[in-house]
């Protein structure tokens, strides 16, 4: 506790959490403090989408985001979507297409792709691209994340996803 | 019911599948550790100066912070502070003097980074500041000398030749002489000779540079994103002057790695701060810093050729000036082992190369996927379609004409073999469809198309060391440093020891990168992994073998008797107990250079393969050029992860296109003006063209079960080929990348005289 410090609530991945907060720290250092690393600061800028996060269902860079700010708001990072086990048709069809190869960025895209789904249940390539434009993959796996969100809507809509995997 | 050949050729999803997706994979910037400071750098402010004075005495009374370090510091713990992989030339911390802007000067340790950040501003440093140079041509004449002297570290085994310098800001040349050049100059029917230039580029990995220093009683634990452990262990026990075994280095999984993460980064500054104040150290760069700490070269490449008036190659001419910054890093390995084929993949009776590795007041270059060879194809390809044009000859018959063959001898006299550049060009051309008319458009939105193809001979000697636990179960434990930087070496090398030991890809376990458990690599780069490190398993596959043959004996088992691991440790130790290690350490055959010729029958593992065919839509007003099509096509010898392997060839290009069309780090007086991902733009979702990706298979007969590498071959033709195609499409030559619309125009409106101007 110091004289800038305030305590926040907030829920987080569907459950309460109080935290002290400077008014500087952003929503990733916040992340971290709880344990949560699948949210990454990467440019700092908000351009790359590595610290992607839902705040009450709305993505957000977590690292221009100030924690304090988050008082009485709800928030969803990529590791509140394995909360029962499993993995989600996402992240499957992400595996079965290989959307991905050093993973820093992939927890950004599973989210946005997430995102993308439940308002565009059968997007096209353009909607893809423009949908996930917010985020950069180094490794260059945009063709693969095309298909693995194409997948992911064919599975979703004919429920013919292979069977769950454990998460763990 | 597994059997040979049923673990090479599977595109099995990678082992750390759901750790990625689900974001729990372990890096190294998720590490906290108690009682554990964060460090922030301070960078110098100038591109080359003299320390008058650093007084951090106000910093150090800050609220929170720890300790200020500076070079003073470092120096009652390591006496000679200087590291690096070709000369011990960069200093832990800048010592005396600094040369280049966002050199790392002083370091604030803090509980809290916020306040090891704030603290920064808080240090004075006065500099005088000195005349400095940053273009790599002029940097061989100039009165600056960046190093009034340097050390060669000796530390590599490819690297033993470099010597003592003083005085000069080229820190190597190598030369290569191959047949007469200058009578088959003076015979050649034409000359031509073009000059070409790359920027300075940067790696961008979207996980920066992070390294945790864990000081012990005696001992030091990096947690660290590097690419080769290896080598951080070697220099950091030498630095310390402390045994091997009493450095540890893990490297967990790297947020893309590269070619800038190998080599000391900031593992001697953690380092060295965790023991001085005998606390566990975080530093984290900021992507900004990054743009400071490795980069890859800007070059000038002049090449001048003889050539036949029905187009064959007699002689060719090449000068690569590589501008390797203030420190050499690797630079001096990039300007050798690129200088080799500088020539190109053509069959050229006589050659003359000079490649000159230089020292600027530029931040560092080293290695940046396809180690020098993307920039050296850009001039050589280019000059390729530039000759083409003018002896009327079309491009790709052009290239039929002089293309190195199979069996036949490259510039520095080692044989091409497992090297389909036929092949290779042949499905460009065909996925093209080059024999068929284009339409190349009339009006403002012109059309063109383009191919290019390049080769790359692989860093040797270099060693890998694999060690296989095959357990009392039967299932089996491979230990290797090989670090898995997205390119999927631990699933690859996984496969391979599955395929070895005649096992299910399920009963195989890799353990990477902790250099207290896995035996030596030298290290993730030059995409060697599959190759070097996939042999060393094969070997360590026979030692088991070997001591299961032994085991029989021991047991009185007749021999082939058939025993499954399982039954025969069963029999020896009366339960499930006992282990059987097997370890293999590969170097691949070498002959060195000859030292004033350059050449050698031996001089690389492999041959690395790669083209590209483009095509391109210019608009003529605004110099805008659309990629629409680009055709990827590599050699991978016999592939072991199809799925994985061809998500290697197309980020490759991706990663090139953005070298091509856009990727600059534009300097003032040595000052990177664009250090952000905000102003420095790499390729995002809308920039992709269409794409088409292609792997030939085609065995490598010393490759582990026919492997071979195959990361950075998809970087090869990119550019050319995107530069070729704007060629056929509006007639004008480009020597200079990045390829931005500005240039485009430009260099549209010098072709077109004034008067005839829309």
């Amino acid at each position: 506790m110091t004289a800038t410090s305030c305590s926040i609530r907030f829920v987080l991945n569907g459950r309460p959490v109080i935290a002290e907060v400077e008014p500087h720290h952003s929503l990733v250092e916040i992340l971290q403090q709880q344990g949560l690393f699948g949210a990454r600061e990467s440019c700092g800028e908000g351009v790359c989408g590595c610290c992607t996060v839902l705040v009450d269902d709305k993505p957000i860079a977590g690292c221009l985001y100030l924690a304090v700010l988050l008082d009485g708001k709800s928030v969803a990072t990529v590791e509140h979507l394995n909360a029962d086990g499993g993995l989600t048709v996402v992240q499957r069809a992400f595996i079965e297409t290989g959307a991905f190869q050093c993973g820093f960025c992939t927890p950004g895209f599973v989210l946005m792709a997430h995102e993308l789904l439940r308002h565009n249940p059968d997007p096209s390539d353009a909607e893809i691209g423009q949908s996930l434009s917010g985020n950069l993959c180094r490794c260059g796996a945009y063709p693969e994340i095309t298909k693995a969100v194409k997948l992911a809507a064919q599975w979703q809509k004919v429920a013919d996803a292979p069977p769950a995997v454990a998460a763990e | 019911m597994s059997h040979v050949g049923s673990q090479i050729g599977r595109s099995i999803p990678r082992l750390e599948a759901i750790a990625k997706v689900t974001g729990r994979a372990e890096y190294v910037h998720n590490m906290l550790l108690p009682g554990m400071l964060h460090g922030k750098i301070l960078r110098s402010t100038v591109a080359r100066g003299r320390i008058k004075r650093i007084d951090v005495e106000k910093a150090k009374a800050g609220n929170g912070v720890h300790a200020v370090i500076t070079s003073q510091d470092i120096l009652s713990l390591i006496p000679h502070p200087y590291h690096g992989p070709a000369f011990h030339d960069q200093p832990i911390l800048a010592l005396d003097e600094v040369r280049h802007y966002g050199e790392p000067v002083a370091v604030v340790l803090a509980a809290d980074p916020h306040v090891a950040l704030r603290a920064l501003a808080a240090i004075e440093v006065e500099y005088e500041e000195l005349p400095a140079v940053y273009d790599e041509v002029e940097a061989v004449t100039s009165p600056v000398a960046v190093h009034a002297e340097l050390k060669p570290a000796a530390t590599f085994a490819d690297l033993k030749h470099l010597v003592g310098l003083k005085n000069t800001n080229v820190a190597l040349e190598y030369r290569l002489r191959r047949g007469n050049v200058d009578r088959a100059f003076a015979a050649a029917d034409h000359v031509f000779e073009h000059t070409f230039r790359t920027q300075q580029a940067m790696h961008a990995a979207l996980e920066p540079h992070v390294t945790v220093a864990e000081p012990g009683d005696g001992s030091l634990t990096l947690h660290t994103c590097s690419q080769n452990p290896s080598f951080i262990r070697t220099e950091i026990a030498r630095l310390l002057g402390w045994p091997e075994n009493q450095v540890r280095v893990r490297t967990p999984f790297l947020g893309g790695g590269f070619g800038g993460k190998l080599y000391i980064k900031l593992e001697a500054i953690a380092a060295a701060a965790a023991l001085l104040v005998h606390r566990p150290v975080k530093i984290a760069l900021s992507m900004g810093e990054v743009f400071y700490t490795i980069t890859k070269h800007a070059t000038t490449v002049r090449i001048k050729s003889a050539v036949t008036k029905d187009g064959r190659i007699t002689a060719r001419e090449c000068e690569a000036w590589w501008n390797g910054g203030a420190y050499a890093d690797i630079g001096p390995r990039v300007t050798q082992k690129a200088g080799y084929t500088a020539a190109g993949p053509y069959d050229i009776e006589n050659v003359r190369i000079d490649s000159y590795q230089i020292y600027t007041n530029r931040p560092p270059a080293g290695a940046l996927r396809g180690f020098g060879v993307p920039q050296l194809a850009w001039a050589y390809e280019s000059h390729t379609d530039f000759i083409a044009k003018d002896l009327g000859i079309d491009p790709l018959e052009f290239r039929w004409k002089n293309l190195l063959r199979e069996g036949r001898p490259q510039a520095t006299g080692a044989t091409m073999r497992d090297a389909p550049m036929e092949k290779v060009l042949d499905r460009i051309a065909a996925r093209l469809n080059w024999g068929a008319p284009l339409d190349r458009g009339d009006g403002r939105m012109r059309r063109g198309r383009g191919l290019a193809i390049g080769l790359k001979a692989g860093t040797s000697p270099t060693t890998s060391v694999a060690m296989v636990n095959v357990n009392a179960s039967g299932s089996a434990t491979l230990y290797v440093g090989t670090a898995d930087m997205g390119q999927g070496s631990d699933t690859a090398l996984g496969q391979i020891v599955a395929e070895a030991l005649d096992l299910p890809m399920e009963d195989v376990k890799v353990i990477h990168t902790d250099t207290d458990m896995t035996p030596y690599d030298m290290g993730t780069c030059s995409a060697r992994s599959t190759f070097h490190m996939g042999n060393a398993i094969r070997l360590a596959a026979d030692d088991v073998r070997k001591k299961l043959k032994a085991l029989e004996a021991e047991l009185g088992l007749p021999q082939g008797s058939n025993y499954s691991v399982k039954d025969l440790l069963q029999k020896r130790f009366g339960m499930q107990a006992g282990n059987i290690i097997g370890v293999g350490s590969f170097i691949p055959p070498h002959i060195w250079p000859d030292p004033e010729t350059g050449l050698s029958e031996e001089i690389t593992p492999f041959w690395a393969i790669g083209g590209t065919g483009a095509e391109v839509e210019v608009d003529t007003q605004t110099g805008h050029v659309r990629v629409t099509r680009l055709i990827n096509v590599a050699d991978g010898g016999r592939v072991v992860n199809p799925e994985i392997a061809i998500t290697q060839i197309s980020g490759a290009a991706i990663m090139q296109l953005g070298f091509t069309m856009y990727e600059n780090m534009i300097f003032k007086n040595g000052r990177v003006r664009n250090a952000s991902l905000t102003h420095y733009e790499i390729p995002s979702y809308q920039d992709i063209p269409a794409l088409e990706n292609e792997l030939l298979s085609a065995e490598d007969k010393r490759g582990p079960f026919g492997a071979k590498g195959l990361g950075e071959s998809g970087t090869f033709g990119v550019s050319p080929a995107i530069g070729n195609a704007i060629f056929d499409a509006v007639g004008i030559r480009l020597t200079e990348l990045p390829i931005t619309a500005e240039a485009v125009l430009r260099a549209l409106r010098s072709a077109q005289p004034l008067e005839n101007r829309p």
